[in-house]
């Protein structure tokens, strides 16, 4: 096991220096960038850079530093448009309101999409069944962006329920068209997926055994469907959540909700490196993260797997 | 006395191809100690019998006849009762012990289940009571056994535990459906002995499923031959063996390898086992019969009775040899037929 | 092979059976015949590639039966956009007009070709760099395997559509760059997919028969395992390309696609979501309708094909 969590590990880190690596690079070579003379910069803004890189410094001692930066301090370095703020300072001031709407989004798409897909499969044929397979179907081609204003058309223009924008700290009105918007496509995914494996679970051979010990079907589908049929689910969590986090960039810009997708997007604009640099690593590191804990999980469950 | 009888018991199911019927009026009962072998090729209906009886069919399955368990009808049984009996009474071991045991629980929690929810036993009873069970199977270190996950154990000893575990509650009727194919030879022999003496030692019915006349030989007392969802011959397994009355029975003996007779060469039957959606007409062997004639192909002869327990479906009356089963003969014997 | 009765009412003749009245029926018809047939006798596969064929039809010839150009402002409604700049037959606008007073119909043409193209050119990259990748990487085996695989696990773990956009911030905003980018991401999974069937496929007779009569290693993943994995890689491509639509709309709903004049139904959804507030639902539904559409069409489509060239499930 520990041999195992080491190998991924071997892959996490690597993954996680070069995507560090290329951000740098093509920070350096950016056209308008710190680096480059063609657009002046505020001179607060170039003591900052110099400050934090060393402008006169060969380009790796620069990379070095911003490495050690992160690593050690979890410092990503001035701002390259604001004079006073840290790029730190920045991430911290959307973080909490991403994290806030995307964990709902993704704890209530895993539980809901569960559901969902299990009674589907027990109910195989049935109207739950379709009603489940349809919605999926549906949701498939409603990604956040089309959901999002599809929801303020209904909820804020036609039933005038909800704002269709903004965040006022959390409170739970501006929360939910964002969590529905996020999660409702992966909710999808997960019922399909966890619907098709269970239906391939009830139909094996050692749920066969089950029933012929006469077992009562809850207890069948309980202690023995549902830890084999949401293994598939399992894998399925990473490319979800990393889909969830690129799409929270969408509710953000749309339900203006000040995310860190917001200040992604308004960096871009801003050609404020620095920030969409280290909203891209920080957002890096988180996926990488989640995916290893995920391959550990998933080698912890299945007894097959021991490394 | 009978444990289980089974009358005009049908089997279809309803497929994109329209409904194909898998098992067509079968009629067999089994009592306490003894063994009824079913033979015939794969998907001649054999398994889908048992499982019908056992309420294990797939969900486009349909059943018609009747099933009765000690006098009480199992077919359209509510499934809490039905649950009462399988497992306790009625135990099924399966064919492939690679897939038929839960990968993801432990060998023990397998085993414990059957008897907390049978018997209402406490775990810690029910662990001693496995354990004990899996010695009478003649496993070595049962309680390390327990510990395991199935994939950690060899074919052999995932077969043992499965025959354990159906034996947990001592059923009144066993079936065993296919229980030594996925295994090594040298095993399987070690698995027929053991079938043999738990039978005896628990007054046990069992039905066994096999293809292998082998098996058959070394532990029925009964057997019923199917072809096509029918049954087309029936009786003792001394007198199916020495005196075959149907020419299936008769190219199934004829294509097994047998020590003893030290045959120089197999006759195996020719041609493929029918496309249960498009039967052939009149008798469904018909097509790769070496004995047919004309009424073969008109008529679809009946089960009927021979003499004593003796049953078959088959209108030639004559000798059947291992020469007939040669082409130019047949072909020559045929014009005989056409003649007279 | 399915034994049949063909001559039932001549039983009373001497039967031959060698083969007078059963006639084994082997003859094999075509992977690829046998598959359009499961193909096209499936109906919602079929309906979807009309629907997908009238998409592109749209999309290519709509223009000739444009009023407006895409580009050119019809002064008339603008200011009153919410009532003059509706759908209507009379003034040409057939899907009425976006907020800037261009033509919404010329306008869902075009960016119905541009998100077409980026569709097919990204699963197109896919194929040919994702099928050779995979291929190579699979039939090799060992350590390149294990090298090149490495680096697709690496590539895809890293949160990609962040770093397209730092492409797109860094390179200017082109559509060009946008297929660099796609195209650098569009075929990882794909080499996932096919280098684990030429794992299983290497180790068939016909390629060994191939290695002995002295191919070399590029021959036979030219001539002997990339035509075998044709089926999957049609289905994965049709698949793909719903994807990589989906993928561009996401960087040109925020803008940071396709640029003026130029559009695509991602940008075109981006606007017309941004005016639902003014009453102007037209400007989001028209863009909103073609882009589902293709997307349903897509996935069916997909699914047929999978169905039909995989029929294990039957």
């Amino acid at each position: 096991m520990l041999k195992y969590i080491l190998k991924r590990l071997g892959i996490a880190i690597p993954t996680l220096l070069i995507l560090i690596v290329f951000s740098f690079v093509l920070m350096r070579v950016a056209p308008g960038g710190p680096f480059s003379s063609e657009r002046p910069l505020p001179p607060q803004v170039l003591a900052n850079v110099n400050a934090k890189f060393g402008l006169d410094q060969p380009w790796h001692i620069q990379l070095w530093e911003y490495l050690v930066g992160i690593i050690t301090r979890f410092d990503f370095g001035p701002s390259f448009a604001y004079t006073d703020r840290t790029v730190n300072d920045i991430i911290m001031q959307g973080f909490p309101v991403t994290l806030t709407y995307g964990a709902w989004a993704f704890v209530l798409a895993v539980l809901i999409g569960c559901a969902l897909g299990i009674a589907a499969a027990v109910r195989h044929n049935t109207w739950l069944d379709y009603l489940a397979v349809g919605t999926s179907i549906g949701a498939q081609v409603l990604p956040n962006f089309v959901m999002a204003p599809l929801l303020v058309i209904v909820f804020t223009l036609w039933l005038g329920w909800l704002p269709g924008g903004g965040w006022r700290g959390g409170q739970w009105p501006y929360v939910i068209m964002p969590v529905i918007a996020l999660g409702t496509s992966y909710m999808a995914s997960i019922a399909r997926i966890t619907r098709s494996s269970m239906l391939e679970v009830l139909s094996s051979n050692f749920i066969r055994t089950a029933r012929a010990k006469g077992m009562p079907a809850t207890h069948v589908i309980v202690r023995h469907a549902l830890k084999p049929a949401l293994m598939p689910l399992l894998s399925y969590l990473g490319p979800a959540f990393v889909g969830m986090v690129t799409g929270s960039v969408i509710i953000d810009v749309f339900f203006s909700t000040g995310g860190i997708g917001q200040l992604f997007t308004n960096s871009a604009f801003n050609r404020d490196y620095s920030v969409i640099m280290g909203i891209t690593i920080l957002l890096g590191a988180l996926t990488i993260s989640f995916n290893l804990l995920v391959d550990i999980l998933y080698a912890w469950i299945d007894p097959r797997i021991r490394y | 006395m009978t444990m289980l009888e089974v009358t005009d018991l049908s089997v279809s199911f309803r497929t994109q191809a329209g409904t194909v019927r898998a098992v067509d009026k079968m009629n067999f009962s089994v009592a306490p100690g003894q063994t009824l072998a079913i033979v015939g090729e794969s998907g001649s209906g054999k398994s889908q019998t048992v499982m019908a009886a056992m309420g294990l069919l797939a969900n486009n399955g349909e059943v018609e006849g009747s099933v009765k368990f000690d006098g009480r009808e199992l077919i359209g049984m509510k499934s809490g009762d039905l649950n009462k009996i399988r497992g306790q009474d009625m135990a099924m071991i399966f064919q492939d012990p690679m897939t038929s045991l839960n990968p993801y629980l432990r060998v023990e929690d397998q085993m414990v289940e059957v008897l907390m929810f049978h018997k209402n036993m406490k775990r810690k009873e029910a662990i001693d009571r496995s354990e004990e069970m899996l010695k009478t199977v003649h496993l070595p270190d049962p309680r390390r056994i327990l510990r395991r996950y199935p994939h950690e154990l060899s074919g052999g000893q995932r077969q043992r535990v499965m025959i354990a575990m159906a034996l947990l509650c001592d059923p009144k009727v066993l079936i065993a459906d296919e229980p030594t194919t996925a295994l090594d030879v040298t095993v399987q022999a070690q698995m027929l002995k053991l079938f043999a003496e738990l039978t005896d030692k628990f007054n046990t019915a069992l039905i066994i499923i096999t293809h292998d006349l082998g098996v058959v030989a070394g532990l029925a007392d009964e057997m019923m031959v199917m072809y096509a969802g029918r049954v087309v011959e029936k009786g003792s397994v001394d007198e199916l063996f020495y005196d075959p009355r149907h020419p299936y029975t008769f190219g199934l003996l004829h294509s097994t390898p047998h020590v003893q007779q030290g045959r120089d060469r197999l006759a195996p039957i020719k041609g493929l086992p029918p496309n249960l959606t498009n039967l052939p007409p009149g008798c469904a062997f018909n097509p790769r019969c070496a004995f047919r004639f004309d009424r073969c192909v008109k008529e679809r002869p009946a089960l009927i009775v021979r003499e004593h327990n003796r049953l078959s479906a088959c209108f030639y009356e004559g000798e059947m040899t291992e020469h007939d089963m040669e082409e130019d003969l047949v072909h020559d014997r045929e014009k005989d037929v056409a003649a007279t | 092979m399915v034994l049949r009765p063909i001559r039932v009412q001549a039983a009373a003749d001497p039967i031959d059976v060698n083969d007078a009245n059963y006639e084994v029926s082997t003859k094999a018809r075509s992977l690829w015949a046998d598959a359009a047939r499961r193909f096209f006798g499936h109906v919602p596969s079929v309906i979807s590639l009309v629907v997908l064929i009238l998409v592109a039809l749209f999309a290519f010839t709509g223009h000739f039966f444009a009023v407006w150009s895409n580009a050119e402002i019809d002064w008339s409604v603008l200011g009153n956009v919410r009532v003059a700049g509706a759908p209507s037959l009379e003034t040409g606008h057939f899907f009425g007009t976006d907020d800037l007073g261009r033509d919404l119909y010329s306008r869902v043409v075009q960016g119905s070709q541009i998100s077409l193209m980026v569709g097919l050119v990204g699963a197109g990259i896919a194929v040919i760099v994702g099928t050779l990748y995979g291929a190579v990487a699979g039939y090799f085996g060992g350590r390149v395997d294990s090298i090149m695989m490495r680096f697709v696990d690496i590539m895809l773990s890293i949160p990609y559509m962040f770093v397209l956009i730092l492409l797109l911030v860094v390179f200017g905003r082109s559509i060009s760059m946008l297929f660099v980018g796609i195209g650098l991401i569009s075929w990882l999974d794909m080499s996932r997919i096919v280098r684990g069937q030429t794992l299983s496929l290497k180790e068939k007779e016909f390629v060994e028969a191939a290695r002995a009569g002295g191919a070399g290693h590029f021959t036979i993943i030219l001539r002997h395992i990339i035509p075998n994995l044709l089926g999957i890689v049609v289905v994965y491509a049709t698949l793909l390309v719903p994807q990589m639509i989906l993928t561009e709309s996401f960087i040109s709903f925020l803008g940071l696609g396709v640029q003026e004049p130029l559009t695509s139904w991602g940008a075109l959804i981006s606007q017309g979501a941004g005016t639902v507030m003014y009453g102007t639902l037209w400007q989001l539904l028209f863009p909103l309708f073609f882009f589902i559409i293709t997307l349903f069409s897509f996935y069916f489509v997909g699914d047929g094909l999978r169905d039909a060239l995989d029929p294990r499930d039957r």
